[in-house]
């Protein structure tokens, strides 16, 4: 790990950690035995680590939150008094990111299992010997390859380890949605401890804390398999072990499986509750978004705490989130969350609450789009902003796991939004807080570069966001549709991204021409979707669309709405959405228009409604990407997200939109159809190159492996 | 007695200790982990777990002497008992907490207070004899002569 020589000489770079990495190691002990704590203590010193310690859980969190780069790796007993270990397991994952081992001086196999799939990196027993504490860094190691991400940052040592080299890059460059995914890729390698494997827990990257560890970005087609994996297996009986023998990754370690699931499941819950209305959305995907209301509820996501880090999407962002800057709301929280947002629900609105989600933006969150108005919700772009809430709400949840979304670099969407909706780029935000979501960035980035003519590139890029966040975008994105006023507040397309789930029925194939005009013209104005997109309510862009003439417009919409929609770079988001497509359809129509990717966008248009969530989906998630890339964010986001978008659109070729694949499936599990509609929408998207613009930042990436 | 009598009466005894099963190599690796930078480690430790094994007995005793017996308490005191006991090396008392566990789970009052009689016997009986062990290294020191390193060979 390259670690920037942060405190006790880490030495930067993996192989030079050798030499001193383990050395300094910044560790926190925490233990309520005072024998056992000090006997740690003191072997830790033995291992020339630096220790902290604390004999409460609360004060080791306290600690922790008030600096979490202080940190590399948290050594956690399980059995204390005031917390119980493994809720501080998961808090610590959730909330830091840092690798925690378990200790107990209990060996049973449930607790371990139990460790493991709370997401530890390791699981030792007591007493604890010094040999095995010697290997502990390497934890710290693994999780910074695989985050090397992105995250702009210059992950300090982490990532750089290779992961930076891949990832890390792509963190910042959405673009590199696929580095991302690389990273993410490698991210699970470190965490692969194969040895480990047995018996730990689950070695969480250890030092995410200190030094960016390499996470693993989950991009959309890995959180898709993650998702289809899980479901295969069923939420109950899903381990990370099996998940991750049927997602046959390389490179992913169970660790990332496991963390990934954690997240997963708390999305779940809370989509859950969104998904009742998303349900609603989704049935009325075609019309109505009232499900995308749900996408209101997801404010919870801001407790997504990825998002954004923590900018959980608490809804009430995203009502102020005011066009532009909706999405940045939505980058955090939930508004990421796309994930799963009960996919269905967000992405509904698409069409219809994209537009009035939009439109409101502000208000994202009710409404996220249900005003199948697309076209005219889009308008106002305001949706997006609803969208934005939708999608935070939804991100907050679904992003919240995307941690790998590594914090709003993927969100960088909206910095391409030059529309309003840039609020993609803050749901890219969300989607790389979605931290699990690396993916949807990663989409986003692509997809947002195709977008080309959308100026804005609504590169929504939806990031993968993890099809669960991807909600986000889409639900938003349709709202972003709207962008056909670009300023739209690309929200809407960011909602697209969260609709994705919805399965933007993007139906109508954006008008295309409509959208390219508009697309994104966003950055152009060109409300695309107002112009075009506006139709979309009718345009299933996402739906049939799309596969049309490469419907690019779908994720043109997509892009466009997201252009539109604010590409204020936050609309990448919808390109996301667009991506998402498939159900997107109305909010790709939105979004297309908003989009303007041309395309793709224009699918948006119509199914705005629907689409616009759909796109929104494909958005987030290609917004995501591209958020991830954070590059995207505004100023990269033309050609981070028209890369991004086209990419993946074009990769699908067929409007993202059209393809929806998944369309219905995503718009019902909700989260599982999320994913996959996000995924669909984002392949599709990227076929479309919604992203095309790139601006969107949407990576198109995120749209096209949406599809 | 002179130093190197000393030095040796120490090994013996540390490994008798070792041989009857009172203590386990957890307390070398406690021995092993003394140094200059840290020239009390073990007698530290050690102090530290006489302290947390008397309130936890007692604790325990407490408990088990209630009219309805809260076990999971008490089964949560014997883990915590366990994790130290097993963390100095006092091998006894950990096995001692093991088989407590046991009791617990079964909900079984008598069990559990025969079984808590024997710890704290096995308790005080290390500490007795880890009280010796430091007063003879003390001795040894006094006399101006270093105290030897267990080897784990026997």
């Amino acid at each position: 790990m390259t670690v920037e020589d942060q405190r006790g000489g880490v030495v930067s770079k993996d192989v030079s950690h050798y030499d001193k990495f383990p050395v300094g190691m910044r560790v926190l002990a925490v233990d309520d035995d005072p024998i056992c704590l000090k006997l740690l203590e003191t072997l830790l010193r033995k291992c020339q680590y630096q220790v902290t310690t604390a004999n409460q859980a609360v004060i080791a969190l306290e600690m922790l939150r008030v600096n979490r780069d202080k940190f590399d790796l948290v050594i956690s007993d399980v059995n204390m008094p005031d917390m119980d270990g493994f809720k501080l397991l998961e808090l610590v994952g959730l909330e830091m990111d840092l690798p925690v081992i378990m200790l107990s001086a209990h060996s049973d196999t449930k607790l371990v299992m139990k460790g493991i799939t709370h997401g530890a990196v390791d699981y030792l027993l007591k007493p604890v010997r010094i040999e095995e504490l010697k290997n502990i860094w390497q934890h710290v190691i693994r999780r910074k390859k695989i985050d090397p991400k992105d995250q702009n940052k210059s992950p300090n040592e982490d990532k750089a380890c290779h992961g930076n080299s891949e990832s890390g890059q792509g963190a910042s460059s959405l673009g590199n949605a696929d580095q991302n995914g690389k990273n993410s890729r490698k991210r699970k390698d470190q965490n692969e401890d194969e040895e480990e494997e047995g018996d730990e827990n689950g070695n969480d990257s250890e030092d995410p804390s200190s030094q960016k560890k390499p996470r693993v970005v989950w991009s959309v087609e890995l959180h898709r398999k993650f998702v289809a994996a899980v479901n295969q297996l069923g939420l109950e009986k899903a381990v990370p072990k099996k998940i991750l023998d049927l997602m046959d990754v390389e490179g992913l370690t169970r660790e990332n499986v496991a963390s990934h699931l954690q997240k997963y499941r708390l999305y779940l819950k809370r989509i859950s509750s969104v998904a009742s209305q998303q349900a609603n959305m989704v049935a009325a995907l075609g019309g109505k978004d009232s499900s995308y209301l749900r996408m209101a509820s997801l404010d919870g996501f801001g407790e997504f705490r990825n998002l954004a880090g923590s900018g959980r999407l608490s809804s009430s962002t995203l009502s102020s989130y005011a066009p532009s800057g909706m999405f940045g709301r939505l980058n955090s929280p939930a508004g990421l969350n796309l994930r799963g947002i009960t996919s269905s629900g967000l992405i509904q609105p698409s069409g219809q609450n994209l537009s009035s989600s939009i439109n409101t933006f502000g208000k994202l969150q009710p409404t996220l789009l249900p005003s199948n108005q697309s076209a005219g919700l889009y308008q106002g772009i305001p949706t997006s902003l609803e969208l934005n809430q939708l999608q935070q709400s939804k991100c907050a949840t679904g992003i919240g796991d995307f941690d790998p979304i590594k914090d709003s670099t993927g969100f960088t969407v909206s910095g391409s939004f030059p529309d309003n909706r840039v609020t993609v780029g803050s749901s890219s935000s969300l989607l790389s807080r979605a931290s699990s979501n690396p993916l949807m960035l990663q989409g986003n980035s692509q997809q947002t570069h195709n977008r080309g003519p959308f100026g804005n590139q609504s590169s929504l890029g939806v990031a993968p966001l993890n099809p669960e966040s991807f909600d986000l975008g889409i639900g938003g994105s349709s709202n972003f549709v709207n962008h056909n006023r670009s300023d739209e507040s690309w929200q809407g397309a960011v909602q697209l991204s969260r609709f994705s789930s919805n399965a933007l029925p993007l139906s109508e194939p954006f008008n295309h021409d409509q959208m390219a005009s508009n697309n994104l013209g966003i950055s152009s104005t060109s409300p695309h979707i107002g112009n075009s997109p506006i139709e979309f309510p009718s345009t299933n862009v996402v739906s049939g669309r799309l596969e049309d003439s490469g419907d690019v417009c779908q994720e043109g919409l997509i892009g466009n709405v997201v252009h539109n929609m604010t590409y204020t770079s936050k609309q990448r988001w919808e390109e996301y959405k667009q991506d998402y497509n498939p159900n997107m359809n109305h909010s790709f129509s939105d979004i297309n228009s908003m989009v303007s990717n041309n395309g793709i966008v224009s699918p948006l248009g119509r199914s705005l409604d629907q689409n616009s969530a759909i796109c929104g989906r494909s958005f987030d998630v290609s917004l995501i990407g591209q958020l991830n890339g954070g590059a995207l964010s505004n100023a990269h986001h033309s050609e981070f997200e028209n890369s991004a978008v086209d990419a993946k659109i074009k990769s699908n070729e067929d409007c993202l939109l059209g393809q929806t694949k998944s369309q219905d499936g995503f718009i019902q599990n909700g989260y599982e159809s999320l994913d996959d509609i996000m995924n669909a929408m984002m392949k599709r998207e990227q076929n479309q190159t919604l992203l095309s613009d790139g601006e969107f930042g949407i990576n198109a990436y995120s749209l096209g492996s949406c599809i | 007695m002179e130093v190197g009598q000393m030095q040796r009466r120490l090994i013996e005894y540390t490994k008798s200790l070792f041989m009857e099963g009172i203590l386990d190599d957890q307390f070398l690796q406690l021995q092993q982990l003394q140094d200059e930078s840290n020239p009390d480690f073990v007698v530290e430790v050690v102090s530290l777990f006489f302290q947390d094994a008397e309130k936890l007995l007692n604790d325990i005793t407490r408990a088990l002497d209630q009219q309805s017996v809260d076990f999971p308490k008490v089964d949560a005191h014997v883990h915590q008992l366990k994790g130290s006991s097993a963390s100095v090396g006092a091998q006894r008392v950990k096995n001692g907490c093991i088989a407590f566990r046991n009791f617990c789970e079964e909900q079984n009052v008598d069990g559990s207070l025969r079984c808590l009689q024997q710890i704290k016997q096995e308790y005080y009986h290390v500490k007795n004899k880890l009280e010796a062990l430091f007063r003879l290294e003390q001795q040894i020191v006094a006399a101006g002569g270093s105290v030897p390193m267990m080897e784990l060979s026997f």
